[in-house]
């Protein structure tokens, strides 16, 4: 299956991926619009430590520990992408609890977001690797 | 094959142990003849959810914990409103109330806990009075309880809270008493407690702590403090024992839970037993526990299941962890907490890690609590902590704090 994988080195750290992100979930049409003086809610987030950056989003691990625990039996995994149905998800973030990678995080209306590879929005494939000015993401078989 | 080859798998229980010990067990072998006992009359649902259903957060059909056609894609039988009595280790049986016997090859035994009802003078004359487990004890909550409606609560412990919470908005009034001088007090602290107490307090959850009921007469509840507290409506939430007759009556090894090994395997063939009813090692600090939570109860039904059907699942890193959340303050905890402490605080936030021998060993967050599964993680793999930069770690939970090669494995690679 397709996944997003990061190339460390390449990484600059200029956070396009996260506005991207957050333009491709955000249902509007209009990039000033959706984010212009908004908090946004990005589902990849860029980690830094010292001169390293590298953007961080759902694993979508063959074996997720975050559907196995979830107590609303609001995630499951479909053909591959590990998926949250927002609609059941309460926000009781039990899932941010066991994510050893900390790819999970309260949205804006309370209920849990995560990667969901883009292939919910109208976007298709995931905006923050079509974004990324220095392939430092990739979305690709490996 | 023939049906008489199928294999014949029976599961005690139908909640979420049971789901997960169907969907190991369908891993595995996916033409044997799965039969579910099923004490509630309901599909498994999302038991943590029924106090959000009071609060209005999710609804009957949302909170289903599998899609309406589980059972039938799964190939189980379901027999709802049936007991399982006895079970009959030579003969492979077991025995339901209604006497029929069914046989089995491989059982599951995920009966869960139930409410424990302490024997308090005068109970008998409090006319409405609830536990606060099932769909049903919460359906007829919710008939009972009018806007002005005094609540009594015995029980500050998380089902007890959670109770409060959903009924807030809802009822005139809300008192939680418990003997203990703290709320949450098998997974907080004195501080941490005071921190979620005070959230509570704000929205109107009034606290009698280090006190509770002597006597019932009626609607007045006599304190050990020698006060009176009158109300309409009783809920007891004072504590669960896991459900351990059936195997202690077989001749089973029970200590509180049942207990099992890495595989959920009981001591008596062919049993396997998952979920609140049993007991596992909690490798974060090495003793037998119950571990009475949702993520534990799938991951020991999968095991179960994978084993029945001849598959090779292992569930060895059980640690109790809990995410809890009062009107809006988050706070989540991991391990256990016998170690040296790290602590970081600010007004309303309060972050404690504890750290024995190189290992994170158990942490207890509030108000902030991003990206804590990192930690969990290291608790639950026991990661030694000279082999990553702990420094920053500790600081902010990032993978960045990993080292070059287990980034390289993890974002670079399948996992
Ligand atoms: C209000 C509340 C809030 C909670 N919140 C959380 C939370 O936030 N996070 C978390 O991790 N956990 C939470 N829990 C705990 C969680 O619900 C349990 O850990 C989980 O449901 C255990 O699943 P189980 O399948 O082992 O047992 P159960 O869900 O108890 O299911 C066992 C089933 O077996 C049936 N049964 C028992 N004996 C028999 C028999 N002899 N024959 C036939 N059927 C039988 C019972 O009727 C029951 O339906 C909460 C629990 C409650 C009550």
């Amino acid at each position: 299956m397709k996944r997003v994988y990061v190339n460390e080195k390449w990484c600059i750290g200029c956070h396009l991926c996260e506005y991207n992100c957050a333009f491709a979930n955000s249902g509007q049409a209009d990039m000033v619009k959706a984010l212009k003086g908004r908090d946004i809610f990005p589902r990849i987030r860029v980690e830094e430590s010292g001169n390293i950056n590298f953007a961080v989003s759902c694993r979508h691990c063959t074996d997720p520990i975050c559907a196995k625990s979830c107590i609303s039996g609001a995630i499951s995994v479909k053909d591959g992408a590990v998926c949250i149905d927002r609609d059941k998800c309460v926000g009781c973030l039990t899932c941010v609890l066991v994510c050893p990678y900390g790819a999970l995080s309260q949205g804006e209306h309370g209920a849990v977001q995560k990667c969901e590879l883009c292939l919910q929005n109208t976007c298709g494939e995931p905006a923050c690797v079509k974004g990324c000015p220095n392939r430092a993401i990739v979305y690709e078989e490996r | 094959m023939t049906e008489q080859n199928l294999k014949q798998y029976v599961i005690i229980g139908n909640g979420v142990a049971a789901a997960g010990s169907i969907e190991g067990i369908r891993s595995a072998d996916t033409t044997g003849q799965i039969t579910v006992i099923s004490q509630e009359v309901h599909p498994v649902y999302c038991r943590p959810l029924i106090s959000y259903y009071l609060e209005g957060k999710t609804d009957l059909q949302r909170m289903q914990y599998r899609s309406a056609d589980f059972y039938d894609k799964m190939g189980c039988q379901v027999l709802y409103g049936r007991i399982a009595t006895k079970l009959d280790t030579a003969a492979q049986t077991v025995t339901l109330d209604d006497g029929t016997t069914l046989p089995y090859d491989e059982l599951c035994i995920a009966a869960g806990s139930a409410p424990f009802v302490p024997p308090i003078n005068g109970l008998d004359t409090v006319p409405d009075k609830f536990t606060f487990m099932t769909l049903d004890d919460t359906l007829a909550l919710e008939q009972t309880i009018r806007p002005d409606s005094r609540v009594l609560i015995i029980g500050a412990g998380l089902i007890g809270l959670k109770c409060a919470e959903g009924l807030q908005g809802r009822v005139g009034s809300i008192t939680v008493c418990d003997l203990s001088d703290r709320v949450l007090s098998s997974i907080l602290d004195a501080e941490c407690a005071a921190l979620m107490q005070q959230r509570l307090e704000a929205n109107g959850i009034h606290f009698m702590l280090g006190d509770t009921v002597q006597s019932f007469a009626g609607h007045t509840a006599n304190m050990q403090s020698g006060c009176t507290v009158d109300f309409d409506v009783l809920v007891l939430a004072v504590g669960v024992r896991p459900n351990t007759s059936l195997l202690q009556n077989a001749a089973g090894a029970v200590e509180r839970g049942i207990l099992v090994d890495e595989h959920m395997a009981t001591v008596l063939p062919h049993i396997y037993a998952a979920g609140d009813c049993t007991q596992v090692e909690d490798v974060s600090c090495g003793t037998k526990r119950v571990l009475a939570i949702m993520p534990n109860a799938y991951m020991q039904g999968y095991c179960a299941g994978s084993r029945m059907a001849g598959g090779s699942a292992v569930f060895d890193n059980a640690i109790p962890m809990n995410s809890i959340g009062f009107f809006g303050l988050h706070a989540m905890t991991a391990g256990s907490y016998d170690g040296e402490m790290y602590e970081e605080r600010t007004a309303d936030t309060l972050k404690r890690l504890f750290i024995r021998d190189n290992r994170l060993v158990g942490y207890i967050l509030v108000g902030a609590v991003d990206r804590a599964g990192i930690y969990t993680a290291l608790i639950r793999n026991q990661t030694p902590l000279d082999t990553l930069d702990f420094d920053l770690l500790k600081k902010i939970p990032t993978p960045a704090a990993f080292t070059p090669a287990d980034r390289r494995k993890i974002f670079g690679g399948e996992i």
